[in-house]
């Protein structure tokens, strides 16, 4: 079992002011890490989606889930890791585009299923969805120098299937 | 229907909830609801004279009777002064309602007056806390306050309450009952891990049971004896388990842990199946986790699912309370007539009598100098080892669980997971107003009864009487134990070279006061304590400065790794040890 393995885990709680904090919290508390976070109202509007990557090995992570689940504001939870599931993360590029990067920008975009935003004399911003190491690669086979500002959203998901979260 | 303030709605509510005493301390921003107690007579306040024992007061009378505690206190210094006896509760899962005054909504988030975040400062610290915002939120708000304190694994919650809201109005509806969508403590037991869990506990051939301080807050005590007796086997409890199963009946064999007994640490070390109920696997328990039980299966039951696997690998879990889980296990061993393995169990008998006989907690006794042991055994024979015990922090505290055996759960008060020094005086005075006719004690020492010792003026008001028994030994003792263990006797700011007359402080406060030098003296001064009353009594023992508490598992040793009294030679733990503390 690996030391460190990557989690996804999906949680539907209470859309209440101080919800997002507990969760944080239980984090920094704990000593357990957290790559990233994502959350936003779901249809029905008391009820928040959160999603968020953290990395343990086995132990780490069931008492992870377990504190999770303690928390009085957390409805439910899924850890996607442990099914098959999607994940899909949003990457806004801004990168250089004049002489021959132009070219060569535009073709990277288009490679990875891509789209330019918005267009300059001299950026692009390109718009990215997949998973973390997809954009990730994006970032490898871009120029560093060429990169001049990068936003991620945070990995989210769903599983696939039947399978549904809800209150 | 009519319409009242909040402030009214508030107290209507905790008399609904059959709310009997309010500990609290009023401020600027809780005007409105103290001037609502003032109209009425159903919920009696106690006046404390600082924040930190409105909490370990509330505490006390919550371990005492089983009802939750509930607290009031102004915004910003009076929520911060509060958080010591929030935190001491959450450690312990002692279910708390915590009600803070609060800036008016206009003005959160403005640095005004007497604000602090209080939801932000007590989070890390408390099961739930709200914040509300709208008055007619708020009886629904205090509804769920109670639920959720009071079920599951207990702990405190806190409202805070902005000053508009208390003085907004609305009519007044308190639900009668109050569902949770994210909140369904699992009660019942999984009837297959049951099964499976009783089939282990049969087949063992050195079986042990280790309970803790969940039996207690569940009530499970009649159930955990039926069973223990059903099934002949050894029990240990924890600090905070103590009194659970009666501790003068020959299957109890003592606390565990690092100050437990020579014989629970051993049978602990040497069981083939651990029967794990209520309890926590806290490192005052397991010692070195790689050394923890080598050979034993692991059954657990616990009503939080996180305590289970947390620290230590278990073999069956069982999510649940545990009266239930324990009257379901009863039920199994009796409608199939299972039996213990009785051979194995009587060889495994004789070999804890042998650790038995090894008589960990004698001591030395002396004609001249007051042994802390030798005061806390004749506490118990002087009361007969019926009163209500509570304690500090330090080696007066570990005396106390060693020395004064409980026959009864909620006998023993103490902070056992937080370890707050100044728990003691608040928390007994707490318990005697949940039990008035019964002899309450608070278990002290120098050190821990300075941090609170102004509650002895609400003491005097309120007229609640107990015995202070303070082991006087001018140091803060369970450091310097430390120091001369594994600091080569530098003992760096654990003495006192100037402490207070405690008999003139006791009589400075109305009290009667008392100190005791000699160890004849010990038995006369406690009976004459004791006739008084109706009278608060404080009893200053000067007693052995060099004593320490044994046995003793240093940090980072296993349980068969004890220090026992007189016999064996102190070594420094290795650096490993250190570090764990």
């Amino acid at each position: 079992m690996n030391n460190n393995d990557r989690h996804l885990i999906s949680i539907l709680m209470e859309n209440e002011a101080g919800a997002l904090s507990r969760v944080a919290n239980l984090f920094s508390a704990r000593g357990y890490n957290i790559e990233s976070l994502t959350v936003a109202p779901t249809d029905d509007p008391t009820l928040s989606r959160l999603t968020l990557v953290t990395y343990g090995n086995k132990q780490i992570i069931e008492q992870i889930v377990k504190q999770l689940n303690k928390l009085i504001d957390v409805v439910r939870l899924i850890d996607l890791s442990e099914t098959d599931a999607i994940e899909r993360e949003l990457m806004l590029v801004k990168t250089r585009a004049s002489g021959e990067l132009r070219a060569e920008m535009k073709r990277l975009a288009d490679i990875f299923g891509g789209h330019v935003l918005d267009v300059t004399d001299a950026t692009y911003t390109i718009e990215l969805t997949g998973t973390g190491s997809k954009l990730d690669n994006f970032l490898r086979a871009v120029e560093k120098d060429a990169i001049l500002e990068v936003v991620r959203s945070g990995a989210t998901g769903i599983a696939l299937g039947q399978k549904a979260l809800h209150a | 229907m009519e319409l009242i303030t909040g402030a009214e709605i508030l107290v209507r509510c905790l008399k609904e909830e059959g709310v009997e005493y309010l500990f609290g301390y009023p401020g600027g921003s809780v005007l409105h609801i103290y001037d609502a107690l003032y109209l009425q007579d159903d919920v009696k306040h106690v006046l404390v004279r600082h924040e930190q024992a409105a909490g370990h007061a509330a505490d006390g009378y919550a371990r005492a009777s089983g009802k939750p505690g509930v607290v009031l206190v102004t915004s910003g210094p009076g929520v911060t002064n509060a958080v010591t006896g929030i935190a001491t509760a959450y450690m312990d899962s002692i279910p708390l309602v915590i009600f803070t005054g609060q800036v008016p909504t206009a003005l959160i988030g403005n640095d005004a007056f007497q604000e602090v975040d209080s939801v932000g400062i007590t989070r890390p610290c408390v099961k739930h806390n709200f914040l509300v915002k709208d008055v007619t939120k708020l009886a629904e708000t205090v509804k769920k306050a109670f639920y959720i304190a009071t079920t599951g694994r207990p702990g405190p919650v806190l409202v805070d309450l902005p000053k508009d809201v208390t003085i907004a109005k609305t009519e007044f509806h308190y639900p009668k009952k109050v569902k949770l969508r994210s909140y369904n403590p699992t009660i019942k037991g999984h009837a297959g891990q049951i099964r499976k869990a009783v089939d282990l506990i049969l087949s063992a051939k050195r079986p042990m049971i280790y309970t803790g301080g969940g039996v207690i807050l569940s009530d499970g005590s009649t159930e955990l004896v039926e069973l223990i007796q059903l099934l002949g086997y050894p029990i240990t409890e924890t600090l905070m388990g103590l009194g659970a199963y009666p501790a003068t009946d020959k299957q109890f064999i003592g606390m565990l842990g690092m100050h437990g007994t020579y014989e629970a640490n051993m049978a602990m070390h040497e069981c083939d199946v651990l029967i794990a109920i209520g309890a926590r696997f806290d490192d005052r328990v397991t010692g070195k986790i790689e050394k923890f039980c080598p050979g034993a299966k692991i059954v657990h039951v616990d009503i939080d699912p996180s305590s289970i696997s947390k620290n230590v690998h278990v073999d069956i879990p069982i999510v649940g309370s545990v009266p239930h889980v324990l009257r379901a296990m009863i039920n199994v061993i009796r409608d199939e007539k299972l039996k213990p393995d009785t051979d194995a169990l009587a060889r495994w008998w004789r070999q804890i009598d042998e650790w038995r006989a090894m008589k960990s907690l004698s001591y030395r006794n002396s004609d001249e100098v007051i042994k802390p042991q030798f005061v806390i055994e004749k506490l118990y024979q002087v009361t007969a080892g019926q009163a209500i015990i509570t304690s500090d922090v330090g080696q007066h505290q570990m005396w106390a669980a060693q020395y004064y055996p409980f026959d009864r759960p909620r006998q023993w008060i103490n902070s056992g997971g937080l370890g707050t020094m100044g728990f003691g005086l608040p928390a007994a005075m707490g318990a005697k107003f949940a039990f008035p006719d019964q002899d309450v004690v608070c278990i002290t020492g120098d050190g821990s009864i300075q941090m609170m010792a102004q509650e002895l003026a609400t003491m005097k008001q309120y007229h609640t009487p107990v015995k202070i028994v303070n082991l006087n030994n001018g140091y803060l003792g369970m450091v310097r134990q430390w120091q001369e263990f594994f600091y080569q006797k530098r003992y760096c700011m654990t003495y006192f070279e100037a402490l207070p007359d405690f008999v003139k402080l006791a009589e400075a406060y109305g009290h009667v006061g008392m100190r005791i030098e000699k160890p004849g003296d010990v038995e006369g001064a406690l009976r004459e304590a004791f006739a008084m009353k109706d009278r608060t009594v404080f009893l200053d023992f000067l007693t052995d400065a060099s004593e320490n508490v044994f046995p003793m598992i240093p940090s980072g040793g296993g349980q068969n790794e004890m220090l026992l009294a007189e016999r064996d030679e102190m070594v420094s733990t290795h650096d490993e040890g250190m570090v764990l503390l």
